[in-house]
């Protein structure tokens, strides 16, 4: 059966080319870089250029660069570490409701230990407005998170007029990059930035390995203690190999592939949008990732689809409530003004570079029988439905 | 995460339709919540003069579960008495289908809500005697769908699910 991979959102493969880069620092350069014999300088000699390579993506300096296990714990780091180093200055932190969950969570967390939380609403493009957090902020604020590509939908945040706005009142600036790194350009010092989570698994790195960008001078604590490594901020030996495969999946990155994910993700959405009845994209039409595609199609239970889609090897996710474990419906659509059952409903594609045009043919083909079907079973049918 | 007869039965629903002058529907379920069930039986009498349900087909918006559950329920009470296709718990789908996921056993049931409910249009169309247990089925699925309503038409819904902890 065909296998046709459209979750990228979710996870990617690895790249050949970083596999390669890894292995030697499986069997043979397994050093601890904090040794001070050879075998573990060769491991700290590659976990330095490492971290200069991913430094350089974004505009920052080595010393800058945390290595983490990846999205969540840089996330929950950035959020817990400056909020507890800054308490005394206040305890109030703004973020949004379209976050992802170990963001969202992290807040809820922080709430039961004192500290006050706004999560700002978004338009129906997903857009969190500049203005808007602006008013949020009081004197009592200390940081404001905003997640730059959405992780459901795609919106990509306008963060360089909100990093512009935390950075004349003097607030910390933390935005979560896991989904838009390496396709949405980040440039720290542009883009008014006091904290950057990034990770190694959504651009075709192993799972288990990311980072946190702390500008130099921020106050934050330590999330996880221990043996000192990566300046006293994160303890725990380096994952070497994963390391080096996060910083050539970073060199790797580029334009083109940019170029072509957009290409098929626009001949997704305009085929789905104009063959499929009674279908919406979700997400602005234009601000949005260059991988992903989600739509709403009225009538049809997302879960149930999706399942349908997996039997012709079709592989693409739902935020529909029946597929999650607490069956409530997408936060992020919801934010947006969706109707329960336009969220129900929601079917996300995020493409990669190893897709075809023929990849995305097949899909369109399989999509719009499978659509049809479930309509056909369903009592509502999808169309005039109120 | 879901059995093999789960599977086949989403896969290959069984009984998928309507039933044009049926002598019964059950509708359950609500699209803003997501499941949608409707249920149309077709009666007859048997050779003891007993009622028994001849023909039923479903139409069902939801889920994996949910089409599993409607289509084994269309299965298991083809060809029953009233009163033994009365007897259908949502235990008997579950087992059935090799089991459900624990967040899901709301589907099973609401399979059997629909065909209670299909069962109770059909007696009182024909002023048969509804029986008790039906009647108490009937008033039960009534304030539930009403529940499930408000819970997922409330908008402060999801603005309560983001503070508790």
């Amino acid at each position: 059966m065909k296998r046709i991979y459209m979750d990228h959102a979710a996870t990617t493969p690895v790249d050949e080319r970083v596999m390669k880069a890894m292995n030697p620092y499986l069997c043979e350069r397994y050093g601890n870089a904090s040794s001070i014999h050879r075998i573990g300088h060769e491991a700290k000699e590659a976990l330095e250029t490492s971290r200069q390579v991913i430094a350089d993506k974004i505009n920052a300096s080595p010393d800058e660069i945390i290595f983490t296990s990846g999205g969540t714990e840089s996330n929950n780091f950035a959020l817990k570490g400056i909020a507890f180093a800054n308490r005394d200055k206040g305890r109030h932190i703004i973020t949004t409701r379209v976050e992802h969950g170990c963001v969202l969570n992290s807040c809820r967390w922080l709430e039961t230990q004192g500290f006050k939380v706004t999560y700002l609403g978004v338009d129906k493009n997903g857009i969190v407005r500049p203005d808007d957090v602006s008013q949020a902020i009081t004197k009592d604020t200390i940081a404001v998170s905003v997640i730059h590509g959405n992780n459901e939908v795609g919106t990509v945040a306008p963060i360089r007029d909100i990093g512009k706005i935390c950075t004349e009142k003097g607030v910390y600036f933390h935005t979560d990059a896991c989904q838009s790194f390496t396709k949405v350009p980040i440039d720290v010092e542009k883009d008014y930035l006091d904290m950057v989570t990034i990770n190694a698994h959504k651009i075709y790195g192993p799972k288990g390995v990311g980072a946190l960008y702390i500008k130099k001078g921020t106050t934050i604590d330590a999330w996880q203690h221990g043996g000192g490594h990566e300046r006293n901020l994160r303890s725990g030996t380096e994952n070497i190999p994963g390391i080096v495969g996060f910083a050539k999946s970073v060199e790797i990155a580029c334009t083109d592939d940019i170029t072509y994910m957009t290409k098929l993700r626009d001949i997704l959405i305009t085929r789905v949008l104009s063959e499929v009845l009674d279908c919406t994209l979700n997400g602005h039409p234009a601000q949005r990732l260059c991988n992903n595609a989600n739509f709403s199609f009225k009538g049809i239970e997302g879960e149930a689809l999706l399942l349908r889609l997996d039997l012709h090897g079709i592989a693409c996710s739902t935020a529909s409530a029946c597929s999650s474990h607490t069956l409530e419906p997408s936060h992020v659509l919801m934010a947006m003004g969706l109707g329960a059952e336009d969220a129900h409903s929601s079917l996300r594609f995020s493409v990669g570079k190893e897709n075809t045009a023929e990849d995305i043919e097949y899909t369109i083909d399989i999509l719009k029988k499978e659509v049809g079907l479930l309509r056909k079973m369903s009592p509502v049918g999808g169309i005039n439905v109120q | 995460m879901y059995s093999k007869e789960v599977m086949d039965h989403f896969a290959n629903p069984r009984n998928i339709g309507i039933i044009e002058n049926a002598d019964g529907v059950g509708k359950v379920g609500n699209y803003v919540c997501g499941d949608i069930m409707w249920i149309y039986i077709k009666v007859r009498k048997n050779e003891n003069d007993e009622d028994i349900i001849d023909d039923i087909r479903f139409k069902t918006m939801g889920c994996a579960a949910a089409i599993a559950s409607s289509s084994m329920a269309t299965e298991l009470a083809k060809g029953k008495t009233i009163s033994d296709a009365l007897k259908m718990t949502k235990q008997n789908i579950a087992d059935s289908l090799g089991g459900l996921p624990a967040v899901k056993l709301h589907c099973s049931l609401l399979a059997t809500d629909a065909l209670v409910e299909a069962i109770y249009d059909y007696l009182s169309k024909n002023s048969l005697p509804v029986p008790d247990d039906v009647l108490r089925k009937h008033e039960r699925i009534k304030i539930d769908l009403e529940k499930t309503e408000k819970m997922c038409l409330n908008p402060k819904a999801q603005e309560n699910s983001l503070k508790k902890d």
